[in-house]
C-alpha cells in the first residue's frame, strides 16, 4: 500500500487543487493497474462491504494497545475519526510488509463470513506489518467511510489527464454499478464497465443569491418549481429498469410504486426528476418528512406505499430512443420530455414537472414568493439553449430558494464534531421559550466559521456544568439565530416540533437568553391541514 | 489537605512554609517561574526568582522586574521550605521547581518533554512525595517519532521547496520551538526569520546558546535576494502579508497538535510537522514513574481522563484546576507553548 500511502500524503499535504490533480495523474499513470481501478473506486465512494464491525476494531485496538476501553473511548473524542484513533493508539509495527492495495482490499472481503477469531488474527496481523499511514488507510478500508478531499471532478480531470479520454465522456464511464473487484482499469476507462443501467452524471444547479434580474431575457429560460425530494434518474432500457439516487446508489427496489413505469416507457428512455411522496387526493407532494420514512428502508412495507405513494416529476429527457441527446438544447430536451409523457396511460406515477408560466422577472419573484403554498422550496431557473451537463457548472442551472424560517433560541448541550471538526465544538443543541421552561427542540453543526466554533469551543471548556460522554451540558446564554427549511408537528419530539435541515444564521452576541423565540410563535408556523 | 507543601488558591500553587507562589496567574508579592512562556511568567509581581537561564527571556518579555536568577540544581531557603530549580527540557532555561517542607518533598513540573532536543537543558528526574504533572497531551494518542526523524522530514521539505524555487515557511511559537528548529535543522540554505521569532533568538545567542546565523526579514529581504531560504515565523504569521512578501512558499505548522488529522486539515495548511515541547503519552507516563511520587496532581491538558488513568496504575491522583480553563485541551491555536 506504499504507492497507495504516497498518493494519499500527497493529497492530504496539499489544499492547493493543481497539485492534487498532479498527484493522482500521476498515480493513474504509474500505479500498479489494480490498485488504480480501486483507487477510482474508493474516491468515487464505492468502497468494500464492512467485513469487520466498530465495536470489534475498538476493542482489538485497545487491547493491542494496552488501554482501558475507556480511554480508547476518550482518544476517540479527541481524534474525532475511529480509524484514525486505532492507528494512533497501536504501538509502531515492528515489520514492513509491502501489501498492494489490491491486496489488502481482496483479502479484507476474503474475512467475510469468518470467525471473529479468523477476522481479528487477519486484522492484527495487518496492523503489526503496517507503518503509521498505511495502517490509517487499512483502517480506512475496515470502517467504510473514506474521503481524501477529492471531489468528483477532480478525479475525473485527473483521469482524463493520465489516459487522454475526454472529461465529460469518463465522467459517464464511471457511472453505475461496476465492480471493481471484477475490471481491469483498461475496460473501466474503455467504458466496458456500468453495465445497461449506467446512469448519466447528474447536472448540478448553483444558488443564485441576488435573483435573476442579471440573467437577461426571461424567455431565454424555463422556470419550474424546486421541489423538495429525492433527485433521481430514471432509466428504461432494454433488459435493465434502473432508479439511481443522485449520490448514485440503485434505490429501483426502494420504489415498487415506480416499478410499472418500466413497462410503459418507449424503450432507450432516461430521465432526470425528483421522486416525491405524493399526495394523491390534493395532487401535491407531501412534505419531505412522509418521503424520508421510506428513505431508510431496503423493503418498504405496504402500508408506508399507500401511505406515502411515490412519484416522480420528470425534469429533463436524457436519452431519447437509445440515443444520448445531451448535447441538445433543453427546449428540445423538454419537448421531446412531454411528447413521450403525453403518450403514457394517465395514471401512472410520472408526470413531468410543470413549467411555470411568467412574463417577467419580478412576476416570477411573487411566484416564488408562494412556493411554500406549492409544496415547493423555491425555484429552478435552467438556460433552455443549454446543453445538459455533467456535474456542477455555473451558468446555465440555478436554483432560486426561499429564505429559510428563522427563529432565535439559546444553546443547551455542545458535542465535539468530527474530521476537521475533531476537538472543536461544533454540534449544538437547542432550546426554546416554553412558559418559564426552556425545551430542547432543534440540533445544529453548520452555519458558523472556524473562528467562531474555536471562540465557542473555549466558551464550552470554561463553562461545562455536565458532562454526558462526549455531550456537555452549559448555562442557557448563547443565541442563535437558527435558520430551516420546513417544520412539522411531531409527537416523537418533546418540543412536539421537526424540524427540516436546521442551521445556525448567525451567533447573535447581540441577545440575552431573556430575548429568544417561544415555542408557541414557533408552532404557529406549522402548515394547517388545509 | 493538612500541612500541604503547597496549596491550590485562586492566584496558584502557594507555598505557605516559604510564602511564595508558583507561576501564579495574579499579581503577588513573591513568585518563582518555572519558565519564560507567557501563560507561566506573567507581569506585575513584586518579586520574581527563576533560574540564571530563563532570566534573560522573562526580562525581555515584562520589561524592568526586580528578579533574581538561581542556577540549576542549587537550593535556597525561603522561610521554612527548601527550594530548588532543575531541567525540565521544554524550552531553553525552563525548570521543574523542588519544593521541600519538614521532609516532605513536593516537585511542580512546569512544562517538560522528557527527549533532549539539542538545545534546551534535558529534563532531569527528581524524586519527590508529590509531583504536580503537565499533562497537555495527556492521552495514549500522542506519541512522538523521534526528533531527528521528524527534523530529516522538514529538511526533506525545505530541500523540496528550494529545488522548486519557493521558499520554506515554518509557523513554530516564537521562543523555544523556533530556536529547537534553528538548532537541529541542517544548513541547507539561508534562514529567515519574523521579528518575533529573531527577538527571542539573539536573547538566547546572547546567553551562549549554540544558534546559527540568521537574518531578520525586512523590507530588503524577498525571495529574490535570499533565494531558498527557510523562514520561521509565529503561527499567526502563516499566511498573512508578512508571508506573501517571501514570493511563492510553502507553509507549514510544526506542532504537536499536527498529530491529529483534523487539527491540521482545521489550519487549511496542507503540511504539518509533529514536533512538540511537551512530553508525549510514554513521557509523561515515564516522567512521573522516575519521581516515584506516590501522589500526583495533573493540569494542563486532557486532566479528567489522565488523572483518571493515573488512579488506575494505583496513584493518589487529583487535577489542579487552572484559572483561565484548559485552552490546550483543544488544540486551539491560541494554545501559547505550542
Amino acid at each position: 500500500m506504499n504507492r497507495f500511502a504516497a498518493l494519499f500524503a500527497a493529497l492530504d499535504g496539499t489544499t492547493k487543487t493543481g497539485a492534487k490533480t498532479a498527484a493522482l495523474a500521476d498515480y493513474f499513470r504509474t500505479a500498479p493497474e489494480a490498485d488504480r481501478v480501486w483507487t477510482v473506486a474508493l474516491l468515487s465512494g464505492r468502497r468494500p462491504k464492512r467485513t469487520v464491525n466498530a465495536t470489534e476494531l475498538r476493542l482489538w485496538a485497545a487491547e493491542v494497545a494496552g488501554v482501558p476501553n475507556w480511554l480508547f473511548e476518550e482518544s476517540y473524542t479527541v481524534v474525532g475519526d475511529l480509524a484514525e484513533t486505532i492507528a494512533l493508539l497501536l504501538p509502531p509495527s515492528v515489520a514492513h510488509a509491502d501489501l498492494t492495495l489490491d491486496a489488502a482490499i481482496r483479502g479484507l472481503i476474503r474475512l467475510t463470513g469468518q470467525s471473529a477469531e479468523a477476522r481479528k488474527t487477519a486484522v492484527l496481523t495487518a496492523w503489526a506489518q503496517l507503518p503509521a499511514v498505511e495502517r490509517f488507510l487499512y483502517n480506512k478500508l475496515l470502517t467504510g467511510g473514506f474521503r481524501m478531499g477529492v471531489a468528483r471532478g477532480l478525479l475525473t480531470r485527473a483521469l482524463a489527464e493520465a489516459t487522454g479520454v475526454e472529461e465529460t465522456v469518463l465522467a459517464h464511464r464511471l457511472m453505475g454499478d461496476w465492480d471493481p473487484a471484477r475490471i481491469s482499469f483498461a475496460a473501466l476507462i474503455a467504458g466496458d464497465a456500468g453495465g445497461d443501467a449506467r446512469p448519466y452524471p447528474f447536472a448540478l444547479a448553483s444558488p443564485i443569491e441576488d435573483g435573476p434580474q442579471t440573467l437577461g431575457a426571461p424567455e431565454d429560460w424555463l422556470a419550474e418549481w424546486k421541489w423538495d425530494g429525492i433527485r433521481g434518474q430514471l432509466i428504461a432500457r432494454p433488459g435493465a429498469f434502473a432508479l439511481w439516487s443522485r449520490g448514485e446508489e440503485l434505490i429501483t427496489d426502494r420504489f415498487p410504486d415506480l416499478a410499472s413505469l418500466g413497462d410503459f416507457l418507449p424503450s432507450g428512455t432516461v430521465i432526470d426528476g425528483e421522486i416525491l411522496a405524493w399526495d394523491t387526493d390534493k395532487h401535491r407532494p407531501l412534505p419531505f418528512s412522509a418521503l424520508q420514512k421510506r428513505i431508510g428502508r431496503k423493503t418498504v412495507p405496504k402500508a408506508l406505499i399507500s401511505q406515502a405513494p411515490a412519484r416522480m416529476l420528470a425534469y429533463d429527457l436524457l436519452e431519447d430512443a437509445g440515443e444520448d441527446i445531451r448535447t441538445s438544447p433543453l427546449s428540445h430536451r423538454r419537448k421531446r420530455l412531454e411528447a413521450i409523457l403525453a403518450a403514457l396511460p394517465p395514471d401512472l406515477p410520472l408526470t413531468a414537472s410543470p413549467a411555470i408560466d411568467f412574463t417577467d422577472w419580478p412576476h416570477l419573484a411573487k411566484i416564488r414568493a408562494g412556493a411554500r403554498e406549492a409544496a415547493a422550496e423555491g425555484l429552478m431557473l435552467k438556460r433552455l439553449s443549454a446543453p445538459y451537463f455533467a456535474g456542477r457548472k455555473r451558468g446555465d442551472w440555478w436554483k432560486w430558494k426561499l429564505d429559510p424560517f428563522t427563529v432565535d433560541a439559546v444553546m443547551l448541550y455542545a458535542q465535539a464534531g468530527h474530521g476537521r471538526r475533531a476537538n472543536l465544538y461544533t454540534d449544538f443543541t437547542f432550546g426554546i421559550r416554553h412558559g418559564t421552561d426552556i425545551l430542547p427542540f432543534a440540533k445544529a453543526y453548520s452555519g458558523l466559521t472556524d473562528a467562531e466554533f474555536g471562540k465557542i469551543t473555549a466558551w464550552v471548556q470554561k463553562n461545562t456544568l455536565e458532562r454526558f460522554g462526549p455531550v456537555r451540558k452549559v448555562p442557557a446564554e448563547l443565541v442563535f439565530e437558527i435558520g430551516f427549511e420546513g417544520i412539522q408537528a411531531s409527537p416523537r419530539h418533546k418540543s412536539g416540533v421537526a424540524l427540516r435541515f436546521p442551521r445556525m444564521l448567525r451567533w447573535r452576541h447581540d441577545k440575552t437568553v431573556d430575548e429568544i423565540d417561544t415555542l408557541e410563535s414557533l408552532r404557529a408556523l406549522i402548515p394547517t391541514a388545509d | 489537605m493538612t500541612s500541604s507543601v503547597l496549596t491550590f488558591t485562586d492566584h496558584g500553587l502557594y507555598c505557605p512554609a516559604g510564602d511564595f507562589y508558583i507561576d501564579p496567574w495574579r499579581p503577588v508579592p513573591r513568585a518563582l517561574i518555572t519558565h519564560g512562556h507567557s501563560d507561566h511568567a506573567r507581569p506585575g509581581h513584586a518579586a520574581y526568582l527563576a533560574t540564571t537561564e530563563a532570566l534573560p527571556v522573562i526580562r525581555r518579555r515584562l520589561g524592568p522586574i526586580t528578579a533574581e536568577g538561581i542556577p540549576f540544581g542549587q537550593t535556597r531557603q525561603i522561610g521554612s521550605a527548601t527550594v530548588s530549580f532543575h531541567p525540565a527540557g521544554h524550552v531553553p532555561g525552563s525548570a521543574q521547581i523542588r519544593v521541600s517542607v519538614a521532609g516532605e518533598t513536593w516537585v511542580v513540573s512546569g512544562d517538560y518533554k522528557t527527549e533532549p532536543d539539542g538545545l534546551a537543558e534535558p529534563f532531569e528526574p527528581v524524586s519527590c512525595h508529590t509531583f504536580i504533572s503537565e499533562c497537555t497531551f495527556g492521552l495514549p494518542i500522542f506519541r512522538w517519532e523521534p526528533q531527528p526523524q521528524v527534523m530529516d522530514r522538514i529538511a526533506a521539505w525545505w530541500a523540496a521547496n528550494a529545488a522548486q524555487g519557493r521558499t520554506s515557511i515554518l509557523g513554530a511559537y516564537s521562543f523555544g520551538k523556533a530556536q529547537r528548529l534553528l538548532a537541529g535543522l541542517p544548513a541547507l540554505g539561508p534562514i529567515l526569520t519574523h521579528a518575533a521569532v529573531e527577538e527571542m533568538t539573539q536573547t538566547l545567542r546572547d546567553q551562549g546558546y549554540p544558534l546559527p546565523p540568521t537574518v531578520r526579514v525586512t523590507p530588503g529581504v524577498t525571495a529574490k535576494t535570499h533565494p531558498g531560504a527557510l523562514a520561521i515565523a509565529p503561527p499567526s504569521a502563516l499566511g498573512s502579508a508578512w508571508a506573501n512578501r517571501l514570493g511563492p512558499a510553502d507553509e507549514a505548522f510544526v506542532s504537536g497538535w499536527m498529530a491529529v488529522r483534523g487539527i491540521r486539515r482545521r489550519r487549511a495548511l496542507g503540511t504539518g510537522f509533529v514536533l512538540s515541547d511537551h512530553a508525549d503519552w510514554q513521557g509523561l507516563n515515564a516522567a512521573i514513574r522516575a519521581t516515584g511520587a506516590e501522589r500526583v496532581f495533573v493540569t494542563h491538558g486532557y486532566t479528567v481522563p489522565f488523572r483518571q488513568w493515573l488512579e488506575e496504575q494505583g496513584y493518589d491522583a487529583g487535577i489542579v484546576e487552572t484559572r483561565f480553563g484548559d485552552e490546550t485541551e483543544v488544540g486551539l491555536e491560541t494554545a501559547v507553548t505550542e
